[in-house]
């Protein structure tokens, strides 16, 4: 190292352009192959969607929409699954929107610094990673089991509803905390007292970033199949769910039970995905929404 | 005399409007601003009851499973829990899990961990704002479809290279599991390097490093502390994990270690006893709480242990 530094001849100077063309090299080759990753990570979503459309096609129709679970898989179609479906969100929303916002309320502008609120804070945090066949257990021992619920769906939606509780909590919270604080002041300067302000200056402030994140935590809520299962959802209903008490299915569920039973008939591989197709393309247009209402209605201040 | 009593006519009227105005005030704060940090205080204190109601029903439950079954069976090599002398060991369970979640990282740490490095230290702002929401559509993928694309799919497309594949493997299952994981690991260790300043990095540049040094030496020992964090949070995320296991991973209760064929991990245990007709009050019935709060303890162990690298080992600058 020494000599080369020293020395000037043109030979040490080879050597170091050798290095340093060695170096840059490595540098490329290991930048391509790490965007690969990224890419892979694309071929594999390309793929999965490519092959579950492909197994989809001639499945896919109005009457498949429309019509009653089978056991021939000609007949079978999932209305009463997307009805199912639909019943567990009127659950969900409104449980989760009250809970989640009012705990949001709290923590961001009653709270005091302290133990409570770091408490209550790492508690969501460590609720958000627990399991969710562990919400099913929750859900089959306290609503199913304790309330008498069944395997309604009140007794599921009230599961899910606990479930994505953190997420509608933490993305209210980052809503409520971007408020800027001078309205808060032009507020109080007004005369107005703490809920008023709330009410009327920070929640219509904080309302697209609330509402983005409960269409987040119901498009989880759509696809959770775990504690679903868990709560013991017999495995074909026939009936059309027609209250909040009755029995039902779910899209995922659906998905689910398909599934197991390929092995006895291959057609059900097709109305799995089939499902699938439903299940994703809801999904798809919850988060374009999402995406819409966080672009065009976040004010900057 | 006449104008004295009008002026104390308007001395109490004013002396009234005052004490209106005040009661008014006080009414409204006495309505709102009483009941209203209540109502909030107890909608907070819902997720503490969550997680109370969790702890309780595990740990009671279990207990009615523990009074019959000693922990040194529990944590014994058979189980068969629907035969006629039913047996409750958990170590196949265990085996299968920490076998699938192997497997799950094996997939997802390599490429999540270059990803992150690709989307924070050399990718264009324009390639990022193309390639992350395409991870997180990737993550917002429901689990029960990336369960029937690893049977329907990634099985058959394994067995053409390994031939004595079981229809129902941990192998196939694990790998779907890590790609499934890898936004997760993608972004967080992003953020943790994204957090790194760039004063740093130029520093690096400036001695003559090429980027990937800049990384290697100095990105990376600066974010370890997130990237452990997030390496940590995706294990318990796979050991978590159900719908894909359940689909792909079979029920097979024997002890064994070959991921080609099938073996049952303790969420799939779950979910197998409950949608079978596992009657309330039964042994069976409670071994579900007993697994269940294994479970509980592995994932809140593994979270507390990232909150705590995360927050220990954190550089601040």
């Amino acid at each position: 190292m020494e000599r080369i530094l020293i020395s000037d001849s043109p030979k040490s100077l080879e050597v170091v352009n050798k290095q340093i063309e060695k170096r840059i090299k490595k540098n490329n080759r290991l930048k391509f192959t790490f965007s690969l990753s990224t890419v892979f990570s694309l071929l594999v979503l390309m793929i999965l969607l490519y092959r579950i459309l492909l197994q989809s096609v001639g499945w896919l129709d109005w009457d498949f929409l429309k019509g009653m679970l089978s056991i021939f898989p000609e007949k079978a179609g999932i209305f009463g699954a997307i009805v199912g479906s639909l019943g567990l969100i009127m659950v969900v929303i409104p449980v989760t929107l009250i809970l989640g916002v009012a705990t949001a309320i709290y923590l961001e502008e009653y709270a005091k610094e302290g133990r409570v609120r770091d408490f209550i804070k790492i508690n969501i945090s460590n609720l958000a990673s627990v399991p969710s066949v562990i919400f099913g257990l929750l859900g089959l021992t306290v609503f199913a089991r304790f309330f008498n619920l069944g395997s309604s769906i009140l007794a599921g939606g009230l599961t899910l509803s606990l479930l994505v509780l953190p997420i509608i909590v933490v993305s209210s919270q980052e809503a409520i905390r971007a408020v800027p604080g001078f309205l808060r002041e032009a507020s109080y300067g007004m005369g107005a007292n703490k809920w008023t302000t709330i009410r009327k200056v920070i929640l219509p402030v904080a309302l697209p970033g609330i509402l983005t994140g409960a269409i987040l935590s119901v498009s989880r809520a759509l696809g959770e199949t775990a504690p679903l299962v868990v709560l013991g959802i017999p495995t074909l209903i026939l009936r059309t769910p027609n209250s909040i008490m009755s029995d039902f299915t779910a899209l995922p569920i659906q998905i689910y039970y398909w599934t197991l039973d390929t092995v006895l008939t291959k057609e059900y591989a097709n109305l799995a995905a089939a499902t699938i197709v439903v299940l994703l393309t809801v999904l798809f247009l919850l988060n374009s929404v999402a995406i819409v209402i966080r672009n065009k209605f976040q004010r900057n201040f | 005399m006449r104008f004295d009593t009008l002026e104390g006519n308007k001395m109490t009227d004013q002396n009234m409007i005052r004490k209106q105005i005040k009661n008014n005030i006080k009414n409204r704060k006495n309505i709102s601003d009483r009941i209203m940090p209540v109502f909030f205080f107890a909608a907070a204190s819902v997720s503490v009851f969550v997680t109370l109601g969790i702890v309780m029903t595990l740990i009671v439950d279990a207990l009615h499973f523990f009074k019959e079954i000693p922990l040194n069976e529990f944590f014994s090599k058979s189980l068969a829990p629907l035969r006629k002398d039913p047996s409750f060991g958990i170590l196949p369970l265990i085996v299968g899990t920490l076998s699938s979640a192997f497997i799950a990282m094996c997939v997802a740490v390599p490429i999540g961990l270059t990803a992150a490095i690709y989307l924070s230290e050399f990718a264009s702002e324009r390639k990022r704002k193309i390639l992350k929401p395409i991870m997180e559509v990737l993550a917002g993928i429901p689990t029960i479809v990336y369960g029937f694309f690893a049977y329907s799919f990634v099985t058959p497309l394994l067995m053409k290279v390994i031939p004595g594949l079981g229809a129902k493997n941990v192998l196939s299952a694990g790998i779907v599991m890590g790609i499934m994981i890898i936004p997760m690991v993608a972004s967080l260790s992003e953020d943790a390097m994204r957090a790194v300043p760039n004063t740093m990095r130029e520093g690096g540049l400036g001695l003559g490093s090429t980027k990937m040094e800049v990384t290697k030496k100095i990105v990376m020992p600066a974010a370890i502390s997130g990237i452990m964090a997030s390496i940590v949070l995706a294990v318990s995320r796979a050991i978590g994990e159900t719908m894909i296991v359940v689909i792909a991973a079979g029920s097979s209760k024997d002890l064994s270690l070959d991921v080609t064929q099938s073996m049952q991990t303790m969420t799939a245990y779950i979910v197998e006893f409950t949608s079978g007709d596992a009657a309330s009050g039964t042994t069976g019935y409670y071994s579900l709480y007993a697994v269940g709060l294994l479970l509980f303890i592995f994932t809140l162990g593994m979270n507390l242990v990232a909150q705590y690298i995360s927050k220990k080992y954190r550089e601040v600058y």
